[in-house]
């Protein structure tokens, strides 16, 4: 584990960058119950498949290609919560969208976090055309696609992986599957058991990995990184994992899962097991905790503060950025 | 200086952008080994590699999504859609992703690419050979579609849309890839986005088009001008932006306007000419606006007899142009 890079001091941040995407993920759901912020989407069961991804790569370097779900992911690539935040609020200054995109849509230039609209799959096709141009002018990124298991329908996701295998391109697929597309489960999306699977039809290893453990996630991405980076191709990853609240604010799971799978799911939160092995392995104490736990309430508080406060778009800015002049 | 068809023009200028700029990327289906189904991109490959003259799988979404990609990370890719039939699996990758890219960040990304397509009938290419699209794009905001309509204009155009920093569609209409020829400076030029020009100067009427259309419409206008009809010829070269400013200073200057394109009338580029000189320059008209475009069919049919009724053509513009005249 040691010699993949993963010092108890990475682990601690990963942890960090994990119980931080919690919180900010919580305080935005109490901004949306009290309607100071319109809708909310969630990575609520997610952090470790994504902090852990994240860590496998170049931070700020490669590109990432989100989607909605992937708060905890743009946290551990680099976004502040204050920028978060300024994005749930649509303030003039969200690095994302300076207020135009509606929440969880993100992107951020500087820290290579690809914009991304609603239509799913799309930057599926943007995370082989990134690395396409990487092969041209041998920059050595490797880009990464993050998608939802009911985009893996769309034809795009199709296009997209047999374009990617086809010229060898440096690019992960990186599926998170939480077994639901708002309410449509997987068994109704697909008829094979595994997303992975598909990967076979590409030409291209297809691995599954529990995606609720950060450490096995990193090992995965670090491998299909490295194999994409010695010019090998892409891989697509399946981290199994699952959403322990609804697929919005504006939406209700219990119409269509029981509350008995829920709280089973919960059994294996991320945050918590992850806690159990740092403790586990002398890493974290009650101490270390409790600090880390003030300092992540500063900062969400902060981000909040920041973000209420901040200036909303002035409407003689509408029509700019339509084009480049 | 050299005489080259329309076809050649758009060859030699991605092969004078490709020596150019080490960052552009050709790629589309059969472009390279083949040299593209017109022939468009032949030797392109042989002379700049298999790295930047590409086959692509045969999937226009990828094609135009990896394009968004590339350009986001550094190259100027030119894609090509086979035939602008074939461009609607894309749409979404056009109008959602690249022409709104630059606008939901804010201004910090954008796309700089062009997408080439074939388009037009007249060749017996049916209802998915032969399709006029540019409508749809002219349509959305972030887009810019250029239509050249000659062999000079269609170099200093390509040129034009492979430096910009936003997405261009380039049309290329199929009946002129041989059929239009014209002199062509070996020198790289620029001929920028969003300007007409006045391809023949007249005093009775004004026929506004753009593509294949302008040399119908100036052979049309040889003949009238025979029967004592001065008519001006405005090219728009460009479908989005429009230049505004020409079109409203040829309606104020002959008082009759003739729009024509082969795209189908409803919903077309012509409608938005219209309604602009009716807000604009009501008062100079001396006529109705007229429009001579494709019938509002689905598309246009294989069958000859039925191709050429859906066809515009010299002899329909000036008949039109004629009964305007007379207005």
């Amino acid at each position: 584990m040691l010699d993949k890079g993963l010092t108890p001091k990475v682990m601690l941040d990963m942890y960090y960058h994990m119980a931080l995407a919690r919180a900010v993920d919580d305080r935005m759901w109490i901004l949306n119950r009290q309607g100071r912020a319109p809708v909310v989407y969630t990575s609520n069961g997610h952090e470790a498949a994504q902090v852990g991804s994240a860590f496998a790569l170049n931070r700020g370097e490669d590109w990432i290609c989100p989607y909605y779900r992937d708060l905890a992911l743009v946290l551990a690539y680099g976004m502040t919560a204050r920028e978060v935040m300024l994005h749930l609020l649509g303030r003039a200054e969200d690095p994302n969208s300076g207020g135009r995109q509606m929440p969880a849509h993100w992107g951020h230039a500087e820290r290579h976090i690809l914009t991304s609209g609603s239509v799913v799959a799309t930057q599926d096709a943007h995370a082989a055309g990134l690395a396409l141009a990487s092969k041209v002018l041998k920059d050595g990124r490797v880009s990464v696609a993050y998608f939802g298991e009911g985009s893996t329908s769309q034809g795009e996701f199709h296009e997209a992986l047999n374009f990617a295998a086809v010229h060898k391109l440096p690019v992960i697929f990186f599926n998170e599957n939480n077994g639901y597309a708002i309410s449509v489960p997987s068994r109704k999306q697909m008829a094979v058991q595994d997303v992975a699977a598909r990967a076979s039809g590409y030409g291209m290893p297809g691995i599954i990995v529990d995606g609720n453990d950060p450490i096995k996630v990193y090992e995965v991405v670090k491998e299909a990184a490295d194999r994409a980076r010695r010019g090998e191709g892409p891989t697509l990853v399946e981290a199994k994992t699952y959403r322990f609240v609804p697929h919005s604010s504006d939406d209700d799971d219990r119409a269509y899962r029981s509350r008995e799978e829920v709280a089973e799911a919960k059994k294996r939160d991320p945050l918590v097991m992850f806690e159990a092995y740092l403790r586990d392995q002398k890493i974290l104490n009650d101490k270390k905790l409790k600090e880390m736990q003030q300092q992540i309430k500063d900062v969400v508080n902060d981000a909040t503060d920041y973000a209420e406060k901040a200036a909303l778009p002035d409407p003689s800015t509408l029509a700019d950025y339509v084009y480049s002049s | 200086m050299a005489v080259l068809s329309y076809l050649e023009a758009i060859r030699e200028t991605l092969r004078q952008e490709l020596a150019h700029d080490s960052r552009i990327i050709i790629y589309g289906e059969d472009v390279g080994v083949r040299g593209g189904v017109f022939r468009v991109t032949e030797g392109l490959q042989k002379e700049f590699g298999e790295d930047r003259v590409i086959d692509s799988p045969l999937a226009e979404a990828a094609i135009v999504g990896t394009a968004i990609g590339a350009a986001i990370n550094g190259l100027r890719p030119v894609p090509e859609i086979q035939f602008a039939d074939f461009i609607f699996p894309a749409i979404n990758q056009i109008v959602q992703e690249a022409a709104r890219i630059r606008y939901r960040s804010n201004g910090t990304f954008g796309v700089p690419m062009v997408i080439r397509a074939p388009f037009g009938g007249g060749v017996h290419g049916a209802l998915y050979h032969s399709q006029s699209v540019e409508a749809f794009f002219a349509h959305v905001p972030g887009l810019k579609v250029v239509v050249p309509g000659t062999p000079y204009d269609a170099k200093g155009l390509l040129a034009s849309a492979i430096e910009d920093e936003d997405p261009v569609l380039y049309f290329e209409h199929k009946a002129a890839y041989r059929s239009l020829k014209g002199e062509v400076p070996d020198d790289r030029y620029l001929i920028p986005i969003g300007q007409a020009d006045l391809k023949r100067q007249g005093k009775h009427l004004s026929i506004i088009t753009y593509g294949l259309m302008v040399s119908y419409a100036l052979k049309a206008a040889e003949e009238l001008e025979k029967d004592g009809v001065s008519v001006e010829v405005l090219d728009l070269r460009t479908v989005r932006p429009l230049d505004v400013s020409a079109i409203l200073q040829t309606a104020k200057k002959t008082g009759k306007v003739l729009i024509v394109h082969e795209d189908n009338l409803t919903g077309g580029v012509g409608g938005e000419i219209s309604a602009l000189i009716s807000e604009h320059a009501l008062f100079y008209l001396d006529a109705p606006i007229m429009r001579l475009a494709g019938p509002d069919v689905p598309a246009m049919p294989y069958s000859p007899p039925l191709e050429h009724a859906f066809m515009v053509t010299p002899e329909k513009i000036r008949d039109k142009a004629r009964e305007l005249a007379k207005f």
